[in-house]
């Protein structure tokens, strides 16, 4: 006879075949089975973080600079409540997560029993599946399934809810490899004649740009390189999304810079007035767009993804190529070659001229601010920031508001995997937990969450975790005693009526970080700012850099909402050259 | 120009309304009704109708067949986002005016009243094949099938015949000639 195994011992065993190292999460009552079980399985890691919206974000951050599906065990009831802000998160930013809840035994499902709520239907919004196990028989089949839905196609959440008796129950246990493949929907739904047409319409464009997301980010470092090779090729000019920075080098020349509501003049300007848009792996998101009825006008558009529900979604497009970003460029830049069309050279006369007037939308230099040397400039903080962290190998991982922008901006990035944020989402408390995650995938790596005052607030308490694990990631705060973005938004848009934006009685960050047992540095004047940092990056152990930032700061440029790309507002100097009163106030 | 207080844009141009019934083919497992139904609550998509019963005991496979209301883009939203969920394996996606579908909506009539009203009611159902399901001396449970409007037009018109109680189901759909959909 077969050696039987409990529910528990199965999904140690699945979490094994699965190659998975790390798991982060919190016990209780509902799991106590699988945590019981945790000691016997020593190739597998727990971070015990210290609420389950941490073990969320933190599987996140893991997965995202890993490339590898995030792993996260939460208890029923609280528990599986309190991971959603997590799963929804990584559901609008495509990350694979594999969440395994506790359950209450099955004859005590539908009776309101103690930490008993509706997970699976409460999970269904904001994951691509999930699963009730209501026999043990179907565990092993559906915790594979589960790593398989998670990871393939456009990657994403799912989660796995497990009664407490099945975790007892014995069944046997048929190895992987033993096992039948499951069945998986091919990916890729594009063929020569599509990668033809494609390259037809690079051919005649005399105003072409790459746009790119996420989704080059999520196709592995391969659609990196590809991407690199391909631009060079085409000598194209490229903006990529908040999500795909790092996929192209953020220095390189002919990068614009990021695009979208707090973009470059010149990525804005460009997508507005090319003649051909080539969308990698981005799915037109609002912050993107702008006003979708003045959205980049005059353009031929090619739209690359893998999921075709993104596919005339939102912008409807002339060619769409349903794949695998990698695959899609590869079969391009073959193709692109084999036809010997080189199309830098053949091309350059016509994108020339575009090229001229990019340099003149460059000339704005959209992203300078002015600088002060009395009070710390939060775009500076972030550029001092880069400097001193370029020569390494540095993960950045953001908060959600005006920090979070400035580091886009001026944060150069130039490999995928090293920038994680809340984009889709923009959950505030992201960024913390979410270090720790990458800090755990890079041990020898060092790991900065650019942070806001504000959103550090909202996951605080998992600094605890980073010490408990010696993860030394970097918390460096600007911290100008506003919710900044709202506060902008206050104050350009609602009459500067500043309304519950501001956050009276901050904690001390310094005694804060020493009463968690890390770090605690803080800068308040230009002049000390170099040497903190270098401070900050020199200490083997947490750190929380409390930033004091100018508190009137606002983040430009910026297209207001529902304005179209060629409207946007452009930083306090360049209003005072050219005086914008009157109509030019209106487009506020 | 006045100011847009919003931090989100405003409502653009909306193409024209169109009537589709959706079909769907899922797996015949817990809560798949409610994943189907919740893409359209949760996207904020109409349902105007739902039929859904198991068609295939050995597969295991529910059909579910919903009328809807939408714009073009939506409806192919629609369909897309329908054929990412896992447990689904085809979508089937007609026009109402599709003259290759055939739809079908079933209702029961209760009607109350003498054998002279009754029959006025059963005369006025002829169109659309009536069964009596249920007589007595002074009542009667109709039966018949037809499209929605009929339908409709049916319940109307039989108030002044007696009719005191309406049951319906949602559209069901199947395609003319001897093609299946794939």
């Amino acid at each position: 006879m077969p050696k039987l195994y409990t529910g528990a011992e199965i999904v140690f065993k699945s979490l094994e075949e699965q190659k998975v190292s790390h798991i982060f999460g919190y016990p209780g009552g509902a799991v106590l089975p699988i945590y019981d079980e945790l000691k016997n399985h020593s190739s597998i890691k727990h971070i015990l973080v210290r609420h389950e919206q941490g073990a969320g974000h933190a599987a996140e951050g893991y997965a995202r600079s890993s490339g590898k599906p995030g792993v996260v065990l939460v208890t029923s009831g609280p528990g599986a409540t309190n991971v959603v802000t997590a799963l929804t998160d990584a559901y609008m930013d495509s990350v694979p997560l594999v969440c395994i809840s506790g359950q209450v035994p099955t004859h005590l499902i539908g009776t309101d029993a103690f930490q008993e709520c509706d997970t699976t239907g409460i999970t269904r919004p904001c994951t691509k599946h999930n699963w009730l196990v209501k026999d043990i028989k179907d565990l092993q089949r559906i915790m594979h399934e589960a790593f398989e839905v998670a990871t393939t196609g456009r990657p994403g959440p799912v989660l796995v809810d497990i009664p407490k008796d099945i975790q007892f129950a014995k069944t046997k246990y048929i190895s992987l490899k033993k096992e039948k493949k499951i069945e998986t929907k091919s990916k890729n739904r594009f063929n020569q004649k599509d990668i033809d047409q494609l390259i037809e319409l690079m051919n005649k464009a005399s105003k072409p740009i790459f746009y790119t997301g996420g989704g080059v980010v999520n196709s592995g470092p391969k659609a990196s390189e590809l991407l690199r090779e391909l631009v060079a090729l085409t000598g194209f000019p490229i903006t990529s999304t908040l999500q795909g920075l790092g996929s192209y080098p953020g220095d390189d020349n002919q990068f614009l810079g990021m695009l979208g509501m707090h973009g470059t003049y010149e990525a804005n300007n460009a997508m507005h007035d090319c003649d051909l848009l080539i969308n990698i792996g981005a799915r037109f998101d609002d912050r993107i767009t702008g006003k979708i009825d003045e959205f980049s006008p005059k353009s031929k558009k090619v739209h690359i993804d893998i999921d075709p529900s993104s596919i005339n979604k939102i912008i409807k497009v002339d060619l769409a190529i349903v794949g695998d970003v990698t695959d899609v460029i590869k079969s391009t830049t073959k193709t692109l070659k084999k036809k010997n069309l080189n199309l830098e050279k053949s091309n350059k006369q016509k994108i020339s001229k575009w090229w001229q007037q990019i340099q003149k939308w460059r000339t704005k230099q959209s992203l300078n601010f002015v600088n002060s040397d009395k009070i710390i400039k939060p775009q500076h903080a972030v550029q001092r920031l880069y400097e001193l962290t370029k020569n390494q190998d540095t993960f950045i991982t953001t908060e959600v508001g005006q920090h979070q922008m400035w580091a886009a901006q001026h944060y150069k990035f130039n490999k995928p995997n090293r920038w994680m944020t809340s984009g889709g989402l923009g959950t505030m408390g992201y960024g913390l937990p979410a270090a720790i995650g990458v800090q755990v995938a890079n041990p020898t790596k060092l790991v900065v969450d650019v942070a806001g005052e504000a959103s550090i607030l909202m996951t605080m308490q998992e600094i605890s975790t980073a010490i408990q694990y010696n993860l030394p990631i970097k918390i460096f705060i600007l911290n100008n005693q506003y919710m900044g973005m709202v506060r902008q938004w206050q104050e350009l848009l609602h009459e500067k009526n500043y309304s519950e934006s501001y956050s009276e009685a901050l904690p001390d960050f310094v005694k804060l970080a020493e009463a968690y047992g890390c770090v605690g540095i803080r800068a308040e004047h230009p002049d000390e700012l170099d040497e903190k940092i270098e401070e900050m990056i020199n200490v083997d152990k947490p750190v929380i850099f409390d930033c004091h930032v100018d508190q009137a700061e606002n983040c430009f440029p910026m297209i207001p909402s529902g304005k179209p790309h060629n409207q946007m507002l452009l930083g306090p100097k360049d209003q005072e050259e050219n005086k914008i009163t009157g109509k030019g106030k209106a487009l506020v | 120009m006045s100011k847009s207080k919003s931090a989100y844009s405003t409502p653009t141009k909306v193409s024209k309304l169109e009537t589709h019934i959706i079909v769907v083919w899922v797996d015949n497992e817990a809560s798949v009704l409610s994943r189907v139904v919740g893409l359209f609550s949760g996207r904020g998509y109409n349902i105007e109708s739902l039929a859904v019963a198991e068609v295939d005991q050995k597969n295991n496979l529910s059909r579910i067949t919903i009328v809807t209301t939408g714009t073009p883009e939506v409806i192919k939203q629609i369909v897309l986002q329908l054929k990412k969920l896992v447990p689904v394996h085809k979508v089937g996606n007609f026009k109402r005016e599709d003259k290759n579908v055939i739809f079908k909506e079933m209702a029961l009539f209760k009607v109350v009243g003498n054998s002279a009203k009754i029959n006025k009611a059963l005369n006025a159902c002829k169109k659309f094949n009536p069964v009596i399901l249920d007589q007595t001396k002074k009542s009667a449970v109709i039966q018949i099938t037809a499209l929605r409007r009929e339908i409709d037009k049916m319940a109307k018109n039989l108030k002044s015949h007696g009719l005191i109680s309406v049951s319906r189901t949602g559209a069901v759909a199947m395609t003319r000639g001897a093609e299946i959909f794939n």
